[in-house]
């Protein structure tokens, strides 16, 4: 009782922060709502339907799944900061689990993003983008699924970092490379083998794979559009969270003590 | 309460150990001071202690408890201040001390102050009222002082009824006035708790005030007892005389049995005699008599300015 009240406690000063923080909550909606509006419609407006499906609506799957997923991540590597600015010292030496302590931070994050998934929705629905009840309804726990899975790549990662600037470093190399790995834009079945090996290690993929098997159960285009089915992805996703949460959580706690 | 032995740090790729072996015990209810240049091992030292960073060898226990195999009940037991302040700025003092209270397991999550339970909410009430921040309490920490900072870090590690306090150079970067608020409130909680203290400084003038002061130097112990006990282990009093006729002089030492050294002057150390009786039985006449009788900050100063090795 007293890990779960200590992670709500963690979790609830994320979302405060969040909330008091009105450049970060701006420029968190922005971002993408320019991917799909810009991006999406210029793209559906250039090449149509080549592959037999709507890019808008792919690209709109993508990019919520993208954003829900990346912004719990980066949430998550912003421990890193709470290091610099001191703050984790204050978490560290209570007396609750370390696996507590990520896990609230995974949930406070993973809340953070979901208020972003919402918005695209709404974004989503202003341009046209085809959404039924059924699909919003079963979109809310999958994008905190998502955001979860994030929350944990975000502990792998920041177990090896050592300072913030190290963490904008490696975003060029850790993030953006998977949004074309993953397919947040563009269709990845179709891959050379290189790449295709190194899409199927990308984590965002079996995010953004999960929602599109949502999305378009209840939207069918005319070809197959997700690779996996959901159960499939899923157990992925299960697989690669508990690896990441141990994994990450072990390395971190390991380096914070071990100096 | 506190147990220390032959603790040895040395950072990972570091050429040489940051604390080099120290041993000391700390009483329950003992004001403990841990006194050292900066770099000396004092926060390497505090950070074992209070868990954040594991020892290379040695051990240490804290009220019955191993620091490396039972760490969660160590940190139960120990409330830390530290050497920077870690309050989140983006919270409201009380929101500070609500996830603190929270994270101990001392009161149950509620996600807003009149949520939380009346003991809770009674008791932020009382500790703020003591440190007059009864209404900035709940104003952002980034509108607070210095001093207002620091007092909140002491009201937030006390939620949890710690039996050791621990307080990493606390007065660091606060003006004289906030100094001596703080010290005078938690002279005032020590007494009322009777919890043991355990301060890092690098000021004698708050060493002096501990029941016991441990000195500590390039990551070894230099002097450990009461101030009185350091001052006279540390502080070292003699007297410095010459004459004309050295040869004279010389012979008269050794004829009274004055320990002396040097080939002139000679010193002569005072090891409890007088200056006076010293003098008075010389009777070769004297070109130069001083004395060197040292304050324990002398004393301190002259470990911590000697050149390092």
């Amino acid at each position: 009782m007293h890990e779960v009240s200590a992670i709500l406690g963690i979790a609830h000063r994320d979302l405060v922060k969040l909330l008091r923080d009105r450049a970060r909550l701006i420029s968190s909606f922005a971002f993408p709502l320019i991917l799909i509006g810009v991006l999406g419609t210029s793209l559906q407006a250039g090449f149509g339907t080549p592959g037999g499906f709507n890019l808008l609506t792919f690209v709109f799957t993508g990019v919520l799944a993208q954003t829900v997923w990346q912004s719990a991540a980066l949430g998550v590597i912003s421990l890193v900061a709470d290091r610099e600015q001191d703050f984790s010292q204050e978490m560290f030496v209570s007396p609750i689990s370390r696996y507590s302590i990520i896990f609230g931070k995974i949930i406070g994050e993973s809340l953070v993003a979901l208020p972003q998934a919402l918005a695209i929705l709404v974004f989503g629905f202003a341009i046209g983008v085809p959404l039924s009840v059924s699909v919003l309804v079963a979109l809310v726990p999958v994008a905190f699924v998502v955001a979860i899975f994030g929350g944990a790549f975000g502990v792998l990662v920041l177990s090896n970092l050592k300072s913030q600037q190290s963490a904008n470093q490696i975003f060029p190399f850790v993030m953006l490379p998977q949004f074309f790995l993953a397919g947040v834009f563009n269709p990845i079945d179709n891959l050379p083998w290189f790449l295709d090996i190194l899409s199927r290690l990308a984590p965002m993929r079996y995010a953004i794979d999960l929602v599109r098997g949502i999305y378009y159960s209840s939207h069918p285009e005319p070809v197959r559009v997700p690779l996996l089915d959901v159960p499939t992805n899923l157990a992925i996703i299960a697989a690669m969270f508990g690896l990441f949460m141990i994994a990450g959580t072990t390395l971190f706690v390991r380096s914070e003590r071990n100096r | 309460m506190i147990q220390v032995v032959n603790l040895v740090k040395r950072y990972r790729k570091a050429e040489r150990n940051a604390v080099d072996g120290i041993s000391f015990e700390v009483g329950g209810g003992e004001f403990f001071a841990l006194l050292g240049p900066n770099g000396a091992g004092k926060t390497t030292t505090i950070s074992i202690l209070t868990t954040t960073l594991l020892p290379t060898s040695g051990s240490a226990t804290i009220a019955g408890f191993d620091l490396v195999t039972e760490a969660s009940a160590v940190r139960r037991t120990v409330g830390i201040i530290f050497q920077r302040p870690s309050l989140d700025q983006n919270l409201t003092g009380e929101e500070n001390v609500r996830l603190h209270a929270i994270l101990y397991g001392v009161h149950s999550y509620a996600p807003a102050f009149r949520l939380m339970d009346a003991a809770y909410r009674r008791r932020v009430g009382d500790l703020a009222g003591l440190l007059g921040i009864g209404r900035e309490v709940f104003d952002p920490v980034r509108t607070y002082s210095g001093g207002m900072r620091r007092k909140l870090e002491i009201v937030r590690s006390l939620m949890h009824d710690p039996k050791v306090l621990f307080l990493d150079e606390p007065t660091a970067g606060l003006d004289p006035p906030s100094r001596r608020s703080l010290w005078g409130y938690l002279d005032t909680v020590r007494r009322e708790r009777a919890m043991t203290i355990f301060l890092t400084t690098h000021y004698l003038e708050e060493a002096e005030q501990a029941d016991r002061i441990c000195v500590i130097d390039d990551g070894r112990v230099v002097a450990n007892g009461t101030p009185s006990a350091i001052k006279a282990a540390l502080v070292d009093e003699y007297l410095l005389v010459d004459a004309d006729d050295r040869p004279a002089l010389l012979v008269e030492l050794s004829q009274l049995a004055l320990p002396h050294s040097g080939s002139g002057p000679f010193r002569i150390p005072l090891d409890g005699r007088r200056t006076h009786q010293v003098l008075r039985a010389i009777e070769t006449p004297l070109s130069v008599v001083r004395t060197h009788t040292p304050s324990l900050e002398d004393a301190y100063l002259e470990i911590v300015d000697k050149p390092h090795a």
